[in-house]
């Protein structure tokens, strides 16, 4: 073979100008399904605002949340109640699923790439259950929930979902044969465990078992500013660690020696990332309960559309899971209207078929 | 006064030893590796060739010392050691859909800061690491697509888009035929010609004799020898290392030693 070796960029100016030359695409090409994933995250989000018992016309919508931006001051003749229902009602009700569908998509992809495993998702990871368990302790116990708003549940929340991730990992790494089936088997399990632990302080919860009830289903029924603005601090944090950690997520695609030896802290970026999805994940339980399935169908979609790059797939991801869960939001209002499906069923009838699709279809061991 | 080029080996280890689990691997291994130098590292199976590489990147903990241009490896940062040495490990792990393009990518990582993204002069290097390794015209190809003698190829791009001054390799001829072997090889010689030092496992006696300039020769975690290859690789030496089933003859153009059996008619 005749290796063509030029040691030094200035030899090559041809080759500057080609790179340089698909610079510029590649910039577009990093931005435009980002930008495309935003937009119809506001389209859905647009539609799902004029859906309801309420029949509410879009251009009156519109021109409502117009009229709230500083400085817009629009006089429409409509019934005082529209602008109540829109504004306490349906647009809380939206962004709290748009903010739990991104942070589970988050999380999710977050999982999927520090385990190296596409089936690392909150809900098979045990991580949701572990959330709703500590949730589920802070509803029954003494502790002075009224007064904080709903204050110390995405607390107990977050200490629940980082002990069981870091038991399901342990058990992963300790466990002989398939490091990548074990985690996902060793969530399941944990899961069940969890589940039963919730279901048994709702028996015995009295009062309290209407919000604990409302944690097992999953659902935006009880969405409020009040606890849209409790949970945002917690998915704000962890989705900003997360971003931070986008290119090392890329490295942590090879195996973990060839990234300690691209210069990459290996187990402190795990601790971090792990400690920053588990955190958005509780967050996410804290605001709808357990949700099953959203962070591991988003996450496949996007990577199927925008590759592996985690600085496209993370925005993506977050953009998508939003739309993806205001969506099922709305069918879980209407399908069957005034009965409402809870929207943790809906996603597990999807994401149940999908898991099974993806057993068939992929690798779990580990790899891809 | 000290020479302003001095002076200090590219690579200098000295008492290496690892211990796992109550066994001695590697003991007592000193070596060095100068700028523009390829060293083999030879030595039957289970001599500790590839635990002693991982000891020197720094991924297998070990006593002893590593000295990269006059400083302790404990000095450098991670990511300012892997700007200096590049590993290519013997069987690396990548997803199979990643482009090969964005694995060569992934060397320039430890060039980046965490808000930085990669310019255009990274993927010009990441290019440049491409043709110099011979990946150029695959780089658009899914990794699993590729065969053995390619992926090797792909991961010593990625290695050189590090920039390292030093590269360390276990096993690149590993599983690849014999004309891949010796693309190889020549791509090594090559960067050493470029003023990179490299360090190589190699489990083919002949082919470390025939592009090595000095050779070390590791048995039961220890050197037994080390020099140019044609006074390391002796009759005498394989026949102790391997037994009698091998036998030493040479070149008959450069006279370098090569590996046969030792026929039986």
């Amino acid at each position: 073979m005749h290796v063509e070796c030029t040691a030094t960029p200035l030899e090559v100016p041809h080759e500057m100008m080609e790179v340089r030359a698909a610079f510029v695409p590649r910039l577009l090409a990093m931005n435009g399904p980002v930008l495309a994933a935003a937009m119809l995250l506001l389209a859905v989000a647009l539609i799902a605002l004029t859906q309801g018992a309420a029949d509410i016309p879009i251009q009156t919508t519109v021109l409502l949340l117009l009229d709230r931006l500083p400085f817009v001051t629009i006089e429409q003749d409509v019934p005082a109640i529209w602008e109540s229902i829109v504004f306490d009602i349906r647009l809380p009700r939206i962004i709290a699923a748009a903010l739990v569908g991104s942070a589970l998509s988050y999380s999710g992809t977050a999982y999927q790439g520090i385990f190296r495993n596409p089936l690392a998702d909150p809900f098979l990871l045990g991580v949701a259950s572990g959330a709703g368990f500590g949730a589920t302790i802070a509803i029954v116990s003494p502790l002075p929930n009224a007064a904080y708003g709903f204050g110390w549940v995405p607390v107990f929340a977050f200490i629940g979902a980082t002990v069981t991730v870091t038991l399901v990992y342990l058990v992963s790494r300790s466990a002989p044969g398939s490091q990548g089936a074990t985690l996902i088997l060793a969530g399941v399990a944990l899961s069940a465990v969890l589940s039963a632990g919730i279901s048994f302080m709702l028996l015995t919860g009295g009062d309290s078992s209407q919000p604990i009830l409302s944690f097992i289903f999953g659902g935006f029924n009880t969405a409020s500013w009040a606890r849209l603005a409790a949970a945002l601090p917690y998915i704000a944090v962890g989705g900003l660690v997360i971003s931070l950690h986008a290119r090392i997520l890329n490295v942590f695609q090879l195996d973990r020696e060839q990234a300690a030896q691209l210069g990459v802290d290996v187990t402190k970026s795990t601790l971090v990332v792990l400690a920053a999805a588990s955190l958005m994940a509780a967050a996410a339980v804290a605001v709808a309960g357990i949700i099953g399935f959203v962070g591991l169908i988003v996450p496949h979609a996007a990577r199927m559309l925008v590759g592996s790059d985690h600085r496209r797939l993370l925005p993506v991801a977050a953009f998508g899971g939003a739309a993806f869960l205001i969506v099922a939001d709305l069918a879980s209002r209407t399908l069957l209207a005034p009965q409402e499906i809870p929207v943790g069923v809906l996603t597990a009838m999807l994401g149940g078929p999908f898991f099974l699709y993806l057993l068939r279809t992929r690798r779990v061991d580990g790899g891809r | 006064m000290t020479a302003p080029f001095s002076v200090a080996p590219l690579l200098a280890v000295s008492g290496i030893e690892v211990r796992i689990g109550g066994r001695v691997l590697v003991s007592n291994v000193a070596l060095t590796v100068d700028r523009g130098e390829v060293v083999g590292l030879v030595g039957p199976n289970g001599a500790g060739k590839s635990t002693l590489l991982r000891a020197i990147s720094g991924v297998q903990p070990a006593d002893g010392s590593v000295v990269i241009e006059g400083r302790p490896a404990a000095d450098f940062d991670r990511r300012e050691f892997a700007r200096t040495v590049a590993v290519v490990q013997q069987i690396p792990e990548a997803p199979p859909t990643m482009r090969v393009g964005d694995l060569v990518l992934l060397g320039r990582h430890p060039h980046l800061g965490w808000f930085e993204h990669e310019s255009v002069r990274d993927h010009q290097i990441a290019r440049l690491a491409m043709t110099c390794a011979g990946c150029l015209e695959f780089s658009d190809r899914e990794f699993g697509t590729l065969s053995g003698g390619e992926r090797r190829r792909v991961f010593i791009a990625r290695g050189l888009a590090q920039e390292p001054v030093l590269m360390l390799l276990d096993e690149p001829t590993a599983n690849l035929d014999a004309g891949a072997q010796t693309e190889v090889c020549e791509l090594l010689r090559e960067l050493a010609t470029d003023g990179v030092g490299v360090l190589v496992v190699l489990h083919d006696l002949s082919l470390a004799a025939a592009y090595c300039d000095r050779v070390v020769l590791l048995a039961d975690g220890q050197v037994l020898d080390s020099g140019p290859p044609s006074e390391v690789i002796t009759a005498e030496q394989v026949a102790r290392m391997y037994g009698s089933g091998v036998a030493v003859i040479h070149h008959p153009d450069h006279g370098r030693p090569i590996i046969v059996p030792a026929t039986r008619d």
